[in-house]
């Protein structure tokens, strides 16, 4: 209960006690001592296109990142989702959002909300097995809801010091050191495949007229196989989820210059778009950055 | 024809918003529906009957395409295909193909009206056991299939390409023998266009996904379906094209060699590998089966032992059974034993150097630091003692018997005990530093990492306290934890008698994943190369990606694993209960070699310039070179 007054408890404001307005103190007035400094802050950046070639978005997005302090605090969370739909008549861009919702929901239900009660809560899901129930879920709400739509889908749920992927798909999550680049998901593609299988050279991949032809997908029938694993948060670093708007025209190698070149991850994100756009934006664009502080 | 779609199994409830008919419709005067069978995509199968017979009951499956395309072009398309799959059914005449009585439409629907086949199908069959096929049966079954192949390839006019080999589409009738069902093939298909799927799932063969359909395909296919029959492992669940990494006999060791050949052979990637035809494929499998010995006697006995080429060092003989683990320090090996004594033997000649005595069991492995060794004993002490001649430095006394070993961390020494109590004893003076209540006896090793020490209990709780005693979390398991933890990146990894592998958040305590055995352990899990190893009182040692919790593999030994793995390099070592120790390739879970000891071995090897070291039950240290 204690716990409780002490995040909800105060009602109101204390009055001045002489009436008089308050004011932004002049920061040069404060004593730097009265300002318990934070660590390093997770930072996030998203952006989304059309993109040149497209008349509609077919692409959803959704980013939830939580901060406490204090005695007993809640660790630092976050949910990261991005999707990228397919199939005519509006049929992807309905995929993609309703298949973020269901894993958002499950996911905030089941793992943040529950960090949040009062009393520790037992015999929760495992982590992963949640992640594979969220998507599974967003798998039945559009296999019954959107016939002919489809969806990739990369969800990213970070509690604490690990963060949990649930992947179906070609939409990717990258993790970016100073000087590296490397994706962690593995593309549901028919040339990844074929390349992971040595059939296909990268150079020949990146041409392969089936290059957007998925062997996984949201919405595709009810065998959803979905990648799920689990990573100590990449420290004084950052991770990028997005669609193939953005990796499919952008260089690894051109993605890392920009992040790296960037004062803000929102700053990244957006010339990521704009040089997605550049190079001829044949595709809807998502592109969400979170930059992990070191320890 | 009857279906099953893995795909909706509880549409009946809410059928109704997708068109599907419910029982007791009428179709053409003719076909009354009584149930669902199987519904998914665009089309249901619903078991009917034919009220033409009004005397008998005769049941016919009724397969409906609900045609919900929009455009006129697809509209048509999906009309067309349906058609050709009641036209190919139509001239079609084998056992082994459901024949068809009726093919018409009606409102948005078209209708083909055929056999029904009373039995399962080969994914309801698997999916109804736990265990895995007999070689024997899955042979018959593959040798039936090949003749319906044969003849669909041989088909007058046009060869007709089934396409569509898997376990849902092989049903087995009440007489046994196998029913292909489902002809309807045409997926619709719009090569390079963003968006198109490809109806792979996991049986289809790499060059369908060029549009190409021949004879090989099939073979492709129906090597995949035995692979799933004969491994268990789902197709789907896996990339496309990779049963060459997960090898039949690798999963399943009771497959003959020459029947992996066969599968391996009609899943080669490049059509031109595979078996010329199906006629060939009949008679590799035939052959396989000649040559186990399966089609003439069942019962040919495999006994074959593999002599053990591995060499033993020395052994020593105490006095009683060895149950705990032993450890080597500046070259003296040390091992508690159920004569109550510590033993100290030089670890390269096993010539006895002193004995300590304390005055109960010693089921714990001793821990070493500089000049002392600690020993926990059921005598409800730690007892410290001098590393070169074993005399008594001081002794911690404990309310209960001391089961844990302990473990030493910046100058304490961290042991639980069947008082209940987590104890942090000083290392030079055997002094309590500060000891903390638990639910139940702690059994388990504590870990210590970053001012944190982590521990589980009988009663099924597992505790992170910090360094003042106080619990940061509290997880709880459904049965007790001997197991101790282990921490690799963050995530805490233990076993439970609650059958389960877990794995914990260390911050914060959240399961990330479980992973469920056939029996309690009390193994402790190793971790090497991304993968967890544990025993398992079902007789296992796993090998668990570490990421996932998919198994990578198990071995079977001959009784229930208690002691914990060691990992050397690509080496699992790991004692069973059935007197044996197991030298596994920790890649593949292949034996290296066993040594056969005279009595269960329920302690944890370890490994000293080349040489492992373990107790048996059969009161004897034995040391071999590796």
């Amino acid at each position: 209960m204690d716990f409780f007054k002490r995040i909800f408890g105060r009602k109101k404001p204390p009055v001045p006690p002489d009436g008089v307005k308050t004011a932004p103190l002049d920061p040069m007035m404060v004593a730097p001592t009265m300002i318990t400094p934070l660590q390093g802050r997770i930072r996030i950046g998203m952006a989304q296109s059309t993109g040149v070639e497209r008349t509609h978005n077919e692409d959803s997005l959704f980013v939830l990142q939580g901060n406490a302090a204090g005695l007993e605090a809640l660790p630092e969370f976050g949910l990261y989702v991005v999707a990228d739909g397919m199939g005519g008549h509006r049929s992807g861009e309905v995929a993609s959002a309703i298949s973020v919702r269901a894993v958002s929901r499950r996911l905030f239900e089941d793992s943040i909300l529950q960090l949040m009660s009062i009393d520790p809560v037992t015999d929760l899901v495992p982590l992963q097995d949640l992640m594979r129930m969220a998507l599974e879920e967003a798998n039945m709400a559009v296999v019954e809801r959107v016939p002919g739509g489809g969806t990739t889908l990369t969800a990213v749920l970070h509690l604490g010091h690990q963060i949990t992927v649930g992947h179906v798909g070609d939409s990717r999550a990258y993790i970016l050191t100073d000087s590296e680049v490397h994706a962690i998901t593995r593309d549901h593609s028919l040339v990844k495949r074929l390349e992971e299988l040595g059939q296909l050279r990268p150079e020949e991949a990146e041409v392969h007229p089936q290059r957007n032809v998925l062997y996984r997908a949201i919405g595709q029938g009810a065998n959803l196989e979905v990648d799920v694993f689990t990573l100590p948060i990449p420290r004084d670093s950052h991770m990028l989820l997005c669609s193939d708007g953005l990796w499919g025209v952008v260089p690894d190698q051109e993605i890392l210059r920009i992040v790296s070149s960037s004062e803000t991850p929102q700053e990244a994100c957006d010339r990521l778009i704009d040089a997605a756009n550049a190079a001829g934006g044949p595709d809807n664009i998502t592109a969400v950055l979170v930059y992990f502080p070191p320890e | 024809m009857r279906r099953t779609t893995r795909a909706l199994p509880n549409k009946t409830g809410e059928t109704d918003q997708l068109g599907v008919l419910q029982p007791g419709v009428t179709l053409q005067d003719r076909y009354l529906v009584l149930g669902v069978l199987g519904s998914g995509g665009m089309s249901s199968v619903y078991k009917g009957r034919d009220l033409h017979f009004p005397n008998v009951t005769k049941l016919v499956a009724v397969k409906e395409m609900l045609n919900m395309a929009a455009d006129p072009t697809m509209y048509e398309m999906v009309v067309r295909n349906f058609e050709r799959e009641a036209d190919l059914l139509a001239t079609l005449s084998h056992p082994a193909i459901p024949r068809i009585y009726d093919y018409f439409t009606q409102e948005a629907s078209s209708y083909l009206v055929m056999e029904f086949i009373e039995g399962r199908d080969l994914e309801r069959l698997l999916g109804d056991s736990d265990t895995f096929l007999a070689e024997e049966k899955v042979i018959t079954w593959a040798v039936e299939l090949c003749d319906v192949l044969t003849y669909l390839h041989g088909h007058q006019p046009q060869p007709v390409i089934f396409r569509d080999m898997k376990p849902s589409n092989v049903m087995i009738d009440q007489h046994g023998h196998i029913r292909l069902i489902d002809f309807g093939i045409a997926r619709i298909f719009q090569p390079g266009q963003k968006g198109t799927m490809i109806g792979t799932e996991g049986y289809s063969p790499p060059e369908q996904y060029r549009g190409e359909a021949s004879p090989a395909g099939d073979i492709y296919a129906l090597g995949a379906t035995l692979h799933h029959l004969l491994t268990r492992r789902d197709p789907r669940a896996e990339p496309p094209f990779s049963f060459s990494e997960r090898p039949v006999r690798q999963i399943n060791p009771q497959i003959s060699p020459e029947l992996e050949s066969v599968v391996n052979a009609a899943l080669a990637y490049d059509p031109k590998d595979r078996f010329g035809s199906v006629e060939a494929f009949k008679v590799a499998l035939l052959s396989a089966a000649k040559q186990t010995g399966i089609l003439i006697s069942p019962q040919k006995s495999t006994a074959l032992k593999l002599p053990s080429d591995v060499q033993e060092l020395w052994s020593f003989e105490c006095e009683d059974e060895i149950r705990g683990s032993c450890i080597v320090h500046r070259g003296i090996l040390y091992v508690g034993c159920y004569d109550n004594n510590l033993y100290a033997l030089d670890a390269k000649r096993g010539t006895f150097l002193w004995k300590y005595p304390t005055e109960g069991g010693i089921p714990t492995r001793p821990a070493a630091n500089e000049d002392l060794i600690y020993v926990a004993s059921e005598d409800h002490r730690l007892h410290a003692v001098s590393a070169d001649q074993g005399k008594l430095v001081w002794t911690y006394l404990a309310e209960g018997p001391i089961r844990s070993s302990p473990t030493l961390y910046e100058g304490h020494v961290f042991v639980g005990a069947d008082d209940g109590h987590l104890h942090v004893v000083n290392m030079l003076n055997g002094r309590r530093a500060w000891r903390v209540e638990a639910a139940a006896p702690i059994r388990s090793s504590p870990l210590v990492f970053d001012e944190r020490v982590y521990y589980g209990c009988e009663s099924g709780d597992f505790y992170c306290v910090d360094f003042r005693g106080e619990i940061k979390w509290r997880f709880r398991a459904k049965r007790a934890i001997s197991s101790s933890p282990i921490m690799v990146e963050g995530i805490l990894y233990f076993g439970s008698m609650d059958w389960t592998l877990y794995a914990l958040e260390a911050e914060g305590g959240w399961q990330i994943w479980r992973f469920r055995m056939g029996r309690p352990t009390i193994s402790s899990p190793a971790y090497a190369e991304g993968k967890l190893l544990t025993g398992c009182a079902d007789g296992n040692i796993y090998a668990i990606d570490a990421r996932n919790n998919r198994e990578a593999w198990r071995f079977q030994t001959e009784h229930q694993v208690t002691g914990s793995p060691l990992v050397q390099e690509d080496s699992v070592y790991c004692g069973s209960v059935d007197g044996s120790m197991y030298c596994l390739d920790l890649r593949s879970g292949r034996k290296r070699w066993m040594y056969r000891t005279g009595g269960p071995i329920t302690g944890t090897p370890t490994i000293h310039e080349g040489s492992i070291y373990f107790g048996s039950n059969d009161h004897r240290v034995y040391a071999l070179l590796t």
